[in-house]
């Protein structure tokens, strides 16, 4: 009957082998500690919520086919594909970045073909563009500006420029 | 809202109103930041409707829109607003928080919560598509100045249903094809239209049957053209071709069987003069081809708004509530065989 204690000390052992040398069969038991002072490579403590839910939901897939068999879901909204086919609607507007190579298929078949937007666009995205246009003709005129060694209006230009990005209003 | 009488867009008249009788455009628009309606929560439609109601309306409709809680309202006040086509049937029967937001003179209405948070809808009698495009990109800018609409640069504004993402916009015209239900140039006109991704559907839209030959016709695709692209072709070349398309089988009954068509007109509206029993189906059937009569000029003692109206208080919560009666929908069929004879003078 192995002994459940280190033979170096009063731990518990963790480790368990039989080791023969020269013929002799001999018992080893070592604590954690002891064990890996001997080189021993010990198991990384595995938190029991993970072994539950390994458990719980079956061995990790390994191979290709396997993962593949995982659904997706909208992380937002939960939905997944084949619940959008089956309704014939998406669950939340991250759905379509979410689904978006599943999505695109079908949208080309609903759409004649079509697979992006031509046509009207809200306040913000016009207001983006125009602050676009705008932060690009200020640092044009920065540039002549300086060309021209005109620093005061250079200096207004670039305080224009920099008011622009503490607002957060475009990229700098 | 008068229901004994049509709302303006409804009452027959109009550009090319023999042939179209009202034009509707359509836009469907997400708030966001919240899930579809499909999958938002009570709480999330109410502060959905919350918000809309709370946007910048033009100055002119603020004052004047009309808010119907469509989740509190009774199943015959919904069912009015359905036969009004001032919502949908969908919308009418669902049980979530819902309103919809209409102007005096019905030519607007706004539903909050049906298929997409809005569907905002412009109605005009007669071929007037290019007022409705018009008026509904006023009520779309302004509404952007306080709520942000669902978009991205790819897939245009994002909507519930694949089938309207883009610019969200459906043009659709109510059309009365009975001369080519005549000359069995219908199915044709069907074909054409699928080749040219329009949808034909019925007299309540979407899932309805055609009633009387009214159909509805309508673009289908919404990406990858501009809206005044997917207008120009629809209203320009659709509407038009289809007018003179029944324009001409019109013309060729009358030539070639003018009494055939005298009598079924005549025949039609001997019994809506006489009947005692009519269901919304039959007046409906009947009514279409009174129509016809009065737009060839083969019917002169009746008139245009008339039969109008009678589309109109002939389906069954009009019927209930005009007559003020508790009948079920079967029993209505006495009420309504008095209400049209009576209105067109029969005995």
């Amino acid at each position: 009957m192995p002994s459940d204690r280190c033979d170096h000390c009063d731990k518990p052992a963790v480790v368990h082998e039989l080791v023969i040398k020269n013929g002799t069969t001999l018992e080893v038991h070592l604590c954690e500690e002891h064990a890996s002072a001997q080189g021993y490579v010990l198991p990384s403590h595995q938190p029991v919520h993970q072994l539950l839910t390994q458990f719980a939901v079956g061995a990790p897939a390994k191979s290709a086919a396997a993962k593949q068999k995982v659904v997706k879901a909208c992380t937002t909204c939960g939905r997944t594909l084949a619940q959008i086919r089956e309704t014939g609607l998406l669950g939340c507007a991250d759905c379509y970045r979410t689904f978006e190579d599943g999505l695109q298929s079908l949208i080309e078949r609903a759409q004649a073909g079509a697979n992006f937007h031509i046509g009207r666009t809200p306040r913000g995205e016009r207001d983006a563009a125009a602050r676009h246009e705008l932060r690009t003709r200020l640092v044009r005129e920065l540039d002549e500006a300086v060309s021209a060694e005109q620093y005061e209006r250079a200096a207004k230009l670039r305080d224009r420029i920099h008011q622009m990005k503490d607002a957060g209003d475009c990229e700098v | 809202m008068r229901i004994n009488e049509t709302s303006v867009w409804q009452n027959g008249t109009g550009p090319d109103g023999d042939v179209v009788v009202s034009s509707r455009v359509r836009l469907a628009r997400n708030l966001a930041g919240f899930p579809f309606v499909n999958r938002a929560s009570a709480p999330q439609r109410h502060e959905v409707v919350r918000m809309v109601q709370g946007a910048r309306w033009p100055d002119d409709l603020a004052q004047s829109l009309v808010w119907v809680n469509v989740q509190q309202a009774t199943a015959i006040d919904r069912n009015i607003l359905v036969e009004r086509h001032l919502i949908s049937k969908q919308f009418a029967d669902g049980d979530l928080p819902r309103a919809v937001a209409i102007s005096p003179d019905e030519t607007l209405s706004v539903m909050v919560n049906e298929e997409d948070h809005l569907r905002i809808q412009v109605l005009r009698a007669g071929a007037r598509l290019g007022d409705c495009f018009d008026a509904i990109e006023v009520l779309d800018r302004s509404l952007e100045q306080s709520l942000d609409f669902a978009f991205t640069s790819r897939w245009g504004f994002l909507t519930a249903c694949p089938t309207n993402v883009g610019c969200g916009i459906r043009l659709s015209v109510m059309l009365h094809l009975p001369g080519l239900k005549l000359t069995n140039e219908i199915e044709k006109v069907r074909r054409a239209a699928k080749d040219m991704h329009l949808a034909v559907r019925g007299f309540y839209g979407e899932g309805s049957e055609v009633i009387g030959d009214f159909y509805q016709v309508s673009n289908q695709i919404t990406l990858g053209r501009s809206e005044q692209d997917l207008f120009d072709h629809f209203a320009q070349f659709v509407v038009t071709s289809l007018v003179d398309y029944e324009r001409t089988a019109r013309g060729v009954l009358v030539r070639q069987s003018g009494t055939l068509v005298d009598d079924r007109v005549h025949r039609a509206l001997g019994i809506l003069r006489s009947a005692r029993l009519l269901t919304a189906d039959e007046a409906m059937k009947l009514l279409s081809r009174v129509r016809l009569g009065v737009c060839l000029g083969r019917v002169n003692d009746v008139d245009l708004a008339t039969v109008h109206r009678l589309f109109l208080q002939v389906q069954p919560a009009h019927l209930k509530v005009l007559t003020q009666t508790e009948e079920q929908d079967a029993e209505l069929r006495e009420t309504r065989a008095t209400l049209v004879r009576r209105a067109l003078g029969g005995r």
